[in-house]
């Protein structure tokens, strides 16, 4: 097994003396710095792309089975009468986990930014609210079977599913997620795009390394090899070093973000799962890196004698 | 005998430019020793570049080792070329390598381990006088001792066939012969020699060694008789057309 590892390692990654075939340093010129800057961009993409997939699971986690029922009704005591009914239905009905009436101080408060501090004395009729969290989702058939047990109790209420109402912004949330995941594509893209540049022109800067190489009977892969190690590693480097910048602003963005004191912003926070796929960027930008030197190498010699 | 190198009707030529290798045939049979010779710009290097896989025919067929290396796919011919030594005309050395690390190369390529090719590489070392110098870079090694270097590189992996361009071209005619000495020495443990050189002398001095004349491109001379002085049975081992 060990043995077997140690082959692969072979097949892949050069002896420390083929190594010397190609003088290390040469190679590096601006590629580590062009693929810290993908890696940098690709890191605060992904991150983004991974904080808003959080709040949206949050958000849809908190208002999945989350309902509000209003009574609207113009007439003060027939809205009592009926939100008093409505509360008292709901807390006996199966499947409701919690029935929470809102006070009308609250509602009234809710309203005041629109309505002023007086929303609760002026002759404008505020909605009675009942807050519901389900035992399960809130879906069409569950929100139909509350609407036909108020229906006679309560004909002034009107059911609606928290979720419905953030519709928009579960889909803009998407499109965020969509957007950073296209954005951290294209930057794998143009990851690629310099290392092939890279690769190529590594090769011409050694092509009578490789001729001669060739010559004396190395394969195409003894010639890879050799190329494919420094690119991998110059991407690696590079990769670290653009991680450790975007780690530091987002950590920076994180703490700003907490000053917010905002429940959105708490719930686009990173979880370690987000941490440890930030992580694997460079990781993933190496391999990228040394596939792409490989079959760029193993093309470009393909069309060599 | 088995030929180890059969070319027939083999032509090259070099874009839309006039060809520069015509109809040339030839059969180079094992443990035998060749000279090829010819005005510069007669093909010499074209024909050794054919030889030693660098190069595939426009036209005609060569066969290596018994098996036609025009069609050969490309993952197969690196262990043809391993079977082949070459001392290129320029040396053709890894210049940031040191004059060990040049030797070493074909078995480092070959797969040789660390353990194994020090001592054969220090022996060649010491065979064309440059122990001392084993850790000296190209660079700073004089042209005669760069060639010394890229003589040991073609012979350490001990090929069955020799390709030298001009081998002696940058050494002492004391070397010259030296070298001359390892290559007959080569060419008795059953290596094919092939040494493609302007040097009149060098070539009269291996008695059993036998003419090919490159003239524009063409094989001629199919009796030796450049050979100074000419010897009897000078074209065995081969045929021209």
């Amino acid at each position: 097994m060990e043995g077997n590892l140690i082959a692969m390692w072979s097949l892949i990654f050069p002896n420390a003396h083929d190594r010397r075939l190609i003088p290390e340093g040469r190679l590096s010129g601006p590629m580590p710095w062009v693929v810290a800057i993908m890696i940098f961009l690709t890191v605060l993409a992904a991150a983004a792309g991974l904080a808003v997939r959080s709040a949206a699971q949050d958000i849809n986690a908190d208002l999945a089975g989350r309902v509000t029922v209003q009574i609207i009704e113009a007439n003060p005591d027939l809205r009592a009468g009926q939100y008093a009914a409505a509360v008292n239905l709901l807390r006996d009905a199966p499947g409701i986990a919690r029935v929470d009436p809102v006070p009308d101080a609250e509602v009234e408060e809710l309203m005041a930014p629109w309505l002023g501090g007086d929303a609760g004395d002026a002759d404008i009729p505020l909605p009675s609210l009942i807050d519901l969290d389900l035992a399960g989702r809130a879906d069409a058939t569950e929100l139909e079977r509350i609407r036909a047990l108020l229906a006679d109790a309560a004909p002034s209420a009107r059911v609606d599913a928290n979720a419905n109402w953030l519709g928009p912004v579960f889909d803009l949330l998407s499109t965020l997620q969509w957007l950073a995941l296209g954005l951290v594509l294209l930057l794998a893209l143009a990851t690629t795009a310099a290392v092939v540049l890279s690769a190529r022109s590594a090769l011409k800067g050694h092509q009578d390394t490789i001729e001669i190489v060739h010559l004396l009977g190395s394969t195409d892969k003894q010639v890879a090899r050799l190329f494919q190690r420094r690119i991998a590693l110059d991407a690696l480097l590079g990769g670290l070093v653009g991680l450790a910048l975007a780690v530091l602003v987002i950590l920076l963005i994180a703490a700003q973000a907490r000053q917010l004191g905002s429940g959105l912003v708490e719930a686009a926070m990173l979880g370690w799962t987000g941490w440890l796929l930030l992580a694997l960027i460079p990781v993933a930008g190496m391999l990228l890196a040394f596939w792409t030197a490989r079959l760029t190498i193993m093309r470009a010699l393909g069309r060599a004698l | 005998m088995d030929n180890v190198v059969q070319f027939e009707n083999v032509g090259l030529r070099y874009g839309t430019a006039a060809e520069t290798l015509s109809d040339v045939s030839f059969t180079l049979f094992p443990g035998s020793f060749y000279f090829l010779t010819g005005a510069s710009g007669a093909g010499k290097t074209s024909l050794l570049r054919l030889l030693y896989l660098a190069q595939r025919p426009s036209r005609g067929m060569v066969r290596l080792f018994g098996t036609d290396t025009v069609t050969l796919s490309r993952e197969r011919l690196p262990g043809f070329r391993r079977r082949i030594g070459v001392v290129f005309q320029d040396f053709r050395l890894i210049q940031h390598l040191s004059a060990f690390d040049n030797i070493a190369l074909p078995l480092r390529i070959a797969g040789v381990k660390e353990k194994d090719l020090r001592k054969p590489v220090e022996e060649m070392l010491e065979w064309v006088g440059l122990a001392p110098r084993a850790d000296a870079r190209p660079a700073t090694l004089s042209g005669g001792e760069q060639q010394r270097v890229a003589i040991a590189r073609a012979v350490i992996g001990r090929p069955e066939v020799l390709v030298a361009d001009e081998p002696t071209g940058n050494v002492d005619p004391d070397m010259a012969v030296r070298l001359l000495r390892l290559f007959e020495a080569l060419n008795r443990l059953g290596t094919t020699i092939v040494v493609a050189t302007h040097d009149i002398h060098l070539m009269s001095r291996v008695e059993r060694a036998t003419m090919m004349r490159l003239d524009k491109g063409r094989l001629s001379d199919p009796t030796g008789a450049l050979r100074y002085p000419p010897r009897p049975g000078d074209n065995v081992g081969w045929k021209a057309t």
